[in-house]
């Protein structure tokens, strides 16, 4: 298949590794950001063909695994009332709340639905107008226009029914704070490659000049992981420091402009709190005041309240890097995929659920 | 020895994570498996239930009967390559013959919505008719129920069936031995990603059709070469689910080649945008084999010739190491995990 075949291409990305190993003087510490880059390698196995050369530690790229607990409080908080049709992704639907899940809420009774799009949630309430349509707004940069994109539908056409609960976090201010952190073991990025097709690398160049790290835009399939891993080595046994792009078949250096002008016409930088991490400054999007009447925080007025994590849960330090899943120690045991404790095991792209997956 | 208590009568009300019913509970993975562990086999368990075969066998003075009951309730009712009707003849025809058994007859029960119209009802029972005289079994008892709008996603479908086992023929899911081919009839996937794409609000469209088809032909063709220990359906949590269950069931493990399973280019190129994976979707009309090693290339042989076995492959061994796991080596030479399916196939956020 067309784009897919020559990326999964086993003598290509042998032929990469092979490279690699011959490059590679000294173990490397590299992060990749997006969770669906970690599924991947762990998937194709990059991290066992590596591992003496390289240690691959998975960044807090997954959007459900950052989402915060009182996130999903307030969600299913909405999701109970009355006359209420709560859509979401599919993955939100089994991240635990305090209390419980989405899915749980649907077999109590809640109108929850899951859908593809934002646009389908709008669809929803353009033929359900006496009920309140919600949408469940979560992710990085990737999902933000077709997110903005709803808000500004519904606010055309006057659908004041529609609306929707953000939870919007941004990559940057995450790098930053991972690499400012005095626990930080990180030396060089793989930028996450469909954040980037968005909102291009130029935002970039500043942290790896500030804090001397390589950063390569790299895509999700195994030939894309291997390419972007030698370009980061090469800069790293060279001493180098720059933005690469090795996602070029996606990704310019400007990104999309029509997409990020819509970004920035529905939304605003926030602080927003991370789940596992606590807040970061200037690190999310929040509905400008123009829309306020398609914001679910204020319409169902939930944005008060507070939830505790599990203590158990190590996910903060897993989004961090700091620790790898199989160093928890609930992990397997009363955290698995079907009775998760944190996200980082629900969501598809979670790093706990990879290893659960692929490893064990 | 422990003592009898009053308790020991009464039915075992479990503690559960979930108090209520999931979706995830049917979707025939860990959390269906847990409602089996958990309220059926302490309440209704007994030696021929407690083996948890796609169908029971039952010795009769006559022989040995294939025993089995399914209910349906897809939705949407009709869809690329089928409708409820005749998947609900197949399914059942499937599940009575995995064991070898020759189906004969089929009950039928409906459940109907108020409202449904009769034109559709009609359409689907002609499928039902028209099903049933492809596998050669007659419909010989039945029953409806009405219930009113909104109690039933328009109609529900119950169906059982009956086989007979040839004399002499023990298949099961227990018979896997190491060194064992695993055999797979054809592509995988195309039922559940034909229903998926055809849902309500998912706005693609694929050329995907779902495989819906009874294997008792196939079967019949395969049997006489020989050698077959087991064979399974791959329907709810695909041949993941089956393939975990059967390396359960005889203490094995399995090892599949990841390159070696076929799927179409359609149903590949809508998993990858929707975030499936091929390997844990339904199938309605494909049997995986275990056989035989020094047998394993004449069931292939008399697999492909037949129409429903054209496209069928060997994708794996059975092996003595890790027992009740299922490996897969991909085209890198690394061996992951296949897992049993955990709840609904959830698509990803992006």
């Amino acid at each position: 298949m067309k784009y897919l075949d020559e990326y999964r291409n086993p003598k290509i990305i042998r032929n990469i590794i092979t490279q690699i190993k011959e490059t590679v003087t000294r173990p490397w510490v590299i992060m990749e950001i997006c969770g669906g880059q970690t599924h991947s390698i762990m998937r194709s196995g990059i991290n066992e063909l590596l591992k003496n050369q390289i240690e691959l530690v998975h960044g807090p790229g997954c959007p459900v695994c950052v989402t915060p607990l009182e996130l999903i409080d307030q969600a299913l908080e909405i999701a109970s009332r009355p006359n209420v049709i709560f859509t979401s992704f599919g993955d939100m639907l089994r991240v635990p709340g305090s209390t419980m899940d989405l899915q749980e809420a649907r077999s109590q009774g809640a109108d929850v639905r899951f859908v593809y799009s934002p646009l389908e949630a709008v669809k929803i309430a353009r033929e359900n107008p006496d009920k309140e349509v919600v949408f469940f707004a979560v992710g990085f940069e990737t999902t933000a226009p077709g997110n903005a994109m709803a808000i500004h539908q519904a606010f055309n056409e006057n659908l004041t029914n529609f609306s929707e609960l953000v939870s919007h976090v941004l990559v940057p201010p995450a790098m930053e704070a991972l690499l400012s952190s005095p626990s930080n073991r990180v030396q060089a990025y793989l930028a996450a490659g469909h954040v980037c097709a968005v909102m291009g690398w130029e935002e970039y160049e500043p942290i790896a000049a500030k804090y001397k790290v390589p950063i390569v835009v790299t895509g999700f399939e195994p030939a894309d992981l291997v390419q972007g891993i030698l370009t980061t080595v090469r800069q790293l046994e060279r001493g180098k420091y720059k933005v690469e792009n090795e996602y070029g078949r996606a990704v310019s250096r400007a990104g999309n402009i029509p997409a990020k002008k819509i970004i920035h016409e529905i939304f605003e930088i926030t602080d927003r709190k991370w789940r596992g991490i606590g807040t970061i400054p200037q690190s999310g999007f929040k509905i400008r005041e123009k829309y306020a009447a398609h914001d679910a925080s204020l319409k169902f007025s939930v944005s008060h309240m507070e939830a505790r994590e599990p203590e158990i849960c190590i996910s903060g330090e897993i989004l961090q890097g700091l620790k790898k899943p199989d160093a928890c120690p609930a992990f397997g045991r009363e955290c698995t995929p079907e009775h998760p404790l944190g996200a980082t095991m629900v969501s598809s792209e979670g790093a706990c659920s990879a290893y659960f997956r692929y490893h064990k | 020895m422990s003592k009898t208590t009053i308790e020991s009568f009464s039915c075992p009300l479990p503690k559960m994570d979930y108090t209520t019913i999931q979706l995830a509970h049917g979707a025939g993975g860990r959390l269906s498996a847990e409602l089996l562990e958990k309220v059926f086999l302490p309440c209704l368990g007994n030696e021929t239930l407690n083996r948890l075969d796609d169908q029971a066998v039952l010795e009769t003075p006559g022989g040995r009967l294939s025993f089995s009951t399914d209910t349906f309730v897809v939705s949407p009712i009709f869809f690329p390559g089928g409708n409820i009707g005749d998947l609900a003849v197949n399914g059942t025809v499937n599940d009575v013959c995995m064991n070898g058994a020759v189906p004969k007859f089929l009950s039928i029960g409906f459940v109907l919505e108020e409202g449904l119209p009769i034109s559709e009802l009609h359409e689907i029972v002609t499928s039902v008719r028209n099903a049933a005289d492809k596998a050669g079994v007659r419909i010989v008892t039945g029953d409806t129920k009405v219930v009113e709008k909104g109690s039933c996603d328009k109609l529900f479908i119950n169906t059982s069936g009956i086989g007979f086992i040839p004399e002499g023929l023990h298949i099961s899911a227990a018979n896997l031995k190491p060194g064992n081919k695993i055999i797979l009839s054809g592509t995988l996937a195309d039922h559940g990603m034909a229903v998926l794409t055809a849902r309500k609000g998912l706005s693609f469209q694929t050329t995907v059709r779902s495989d819906t088809a009874a294997l008792n032909g196939l079967v019949s063709s395969i049997l006489p070469v020989g050698g077959i220990n087991a064979m399974r359906d791959p329907t709810r949590g695909g041949a993941a689910a089956v393939l975990n269950e059967l390396a359960v069931s005889s203490g094995v493990g399995i090892e599949l080649d990841e390159r070696k399973i076929p799927v179409l280019d359609a149903v590949r190129g809508a998993c990858e945008i929707l975030g499936i994976d091929p390997l844990y979707t339904a199938n309605e009309g494909k049997l995986i084999a275990v056989v035989e090693a020094d047998a394993a290339e004449t069931v292939l042989k008399a697999m492909r010739q037949h129409p429903l076995g054209e496209n069928a492959v060997i994708i794996g061994t059975v092996t003595g190491d890790n027992p009740g796991q299922v490996l897969m080596e991909n085209s890198l030479g690394v061996k992951r995990i296949v897992d049993m399916p955990v709840g609904e196939q959830l698509p990803r956020i992006c």
